[in-house]
């Protein structure tokens, strides 16, 4: 690791005042994705500014119809809070099972939204629930705010302050996760308020995405069986060493179709 | 240079370091305690966990300035004299040890999920080591030692 300059600060704007400083400046949360890459110096920043004393980045509120996790919550917390449990289980118990328990012990919900990762699990559920990020200087809707892989809306210097969460009638997310390092290899979430329907995937392609074709079948018919005719092009979708394009595509529909019986499920009992 | 204190294992210690000196370092360079290992340096195999303010916690994958002010737990801090604790006296008992380079991380691990639930359930213990990786065991004893030192430790009040 290359040496840093480390800051400590109290405010977002102070926050955002040393970023807009640094010659090379780095934002750091719960740094479970920085500090590898900065042990293998695929990051090599000259400052380093750590996020972690500031109070107005911290917990987790009801607001109206929305749940509001402040960025610096850690998943633990998330998984653990009553709030979230009570009002969108299912974003709790995504939260849950992400890695393991020591990374969930320091992982951070802005980190994890922030980094933009291809397969991670936060960026469907924010996208399916049409969550909004809210930054230091505007909010954006979870729709344009994922662009590609490890890429994100956010400017130069601009911090996630939080994540707004509309609370949905139901949801429910699946994944058929690597088994070494949990990540998904495809994960879909699925979320449902009276005819408003969201399907959103990861694990696919270097970004998040919604499938509007399966959206609008559920819409009419919210069950398995109505999106079971649903074939998804392979063409397009990632192929590495865990899984070609065509057993992602089909994937995609199997974890789908689970994704809607479960959030049917739900919606049945509630 | 920056100065951190940190109180380990019940004992408070200040050090000047770089910035980029992570908390295994700090532990086992800085104050000796090799007691928490490296393994994989990967966030991966979980030797290096210790309990920073009672979590588990990767110490590779943490910085020492990002625990400036807090409490760290070590495997070093668990026994009493000659005494071992609940949780270390099942791992012997149980053989849930062979090499014993993951055994620091296991333990350490386990008392955050007592901590939680103190009456796991194999699944609840299997899936909570997730993180916690033994390449001899085949963690069947692991798991034994672990409900054994879960009641040992309710016993114990």
């Amino acid at each position: 690791m290359h040496d840093f300059t480390y800051h400590e600060p109290k405010s977002v704007a102070e926050a955002a005042a040393i970023i807009g400083a640094a010659r090379d400046g780095s934002l750091i949360a719960g740094g479970m994705s920085l500090i590898p890459a900065l042990k293998q110096r695929r990051a090599r920043p000259s400052d380093l500014v750590d996020l972690r004393h500031i109070e107005e980045l911290k917990g987790i509120r009801r607001e109206a119809d929305a749940i509001v996790i402040g960025a610096m919550t850690r998943h633990a917390d998330v998984a653990d809070s009553d709030l979230v449990r009570g009002a969108i289980p299912e974003l709790a118990r995504l939260v849950g099972q992400m890695a393991d328990p020591a990374v969930r012990n320091r992982a951070t919900l802005g980190g994890s939204v922030a980094h933009g990762d291809p397969a991670a699990d936060y960026p469907p559920a924010l996208v399916a629930l049409g969550a909004t990020i809210i930054t230091s200087t505007r909010a954006i809707p979870a729709d344009d705010f994922f662009t590609g892989a490890f890429t994100t809306a956010l400017g130069k210097g601009e911090i996630v302050t939080a994540v707004s969460f509309p609370i949905p009638e139901t949801a429910a997310y699946v994944k058929f996760a690597n088994t070494a390092s949990r990540y998904a290899i495809i994960g879909v979430f699925v979320a449902g308020s009276g005819r408003i329907v969201r399907v959103a995937v990861t694990g696919a392609k270097p970004c998040v995405f919604r499938i509007k074709e399966m959206e609008a079948v559920l819409a009419n018919s919210f069950s398995a069986d109505a999106i079971k005719h649903i074939v998804i092009n392979p063409q397009g979708l990632s192929a590495d060493i865990h899984a070609t394009p065509e057993y992602r595509a089909h994937l995609i529909g199997v974890m789908a179709q689970r994704a809607v019986a479960s959030a049917a499920s739900a919606r049945r009992r509630n | 240079m920056a100065r951190v204190t940190i109180t380990v294992n019940g004992k408070e210690e200040t050090r000047d370091v770089k910035p980029r000196t992570l908390l295994v370092e700090f532990l086992r360079d800085h104050l000796g305690l090799t007691g928490t290992h490296v393994g994989c340096d990967t966030t991966q195999c979980g030797c290096c966990i210790v309990l920073v303010d009672s979590r588990s916690v990767n110490s590779c994958t943490m910085l020492a300035v990002q625990a400036n002010g807090a409490n760290v737990t070590t495997v070093e801090g668990l026994a009493k004299g000659d005494k071992l604790h609940p949780m270390q006296a099942a791992f012997r008992e149980h053989h849930a040890l062979q090499c014993g380079f993951c055994t620091p991380g296991m333990v350490m691990s386990a008392l955050e999920l007592v901590q939680r639930n103190k009456n796991p359930s194999d699944d609840d213990i299997r899936y909570w080591l997730l993180g916690n990786m033994c390449r001899c065991t085949g963690y069947h004893n692991i798991v034994k030692a672990i409900k054994a030192g879960a009641a040992a430790m309710a016993r114990a009040g």
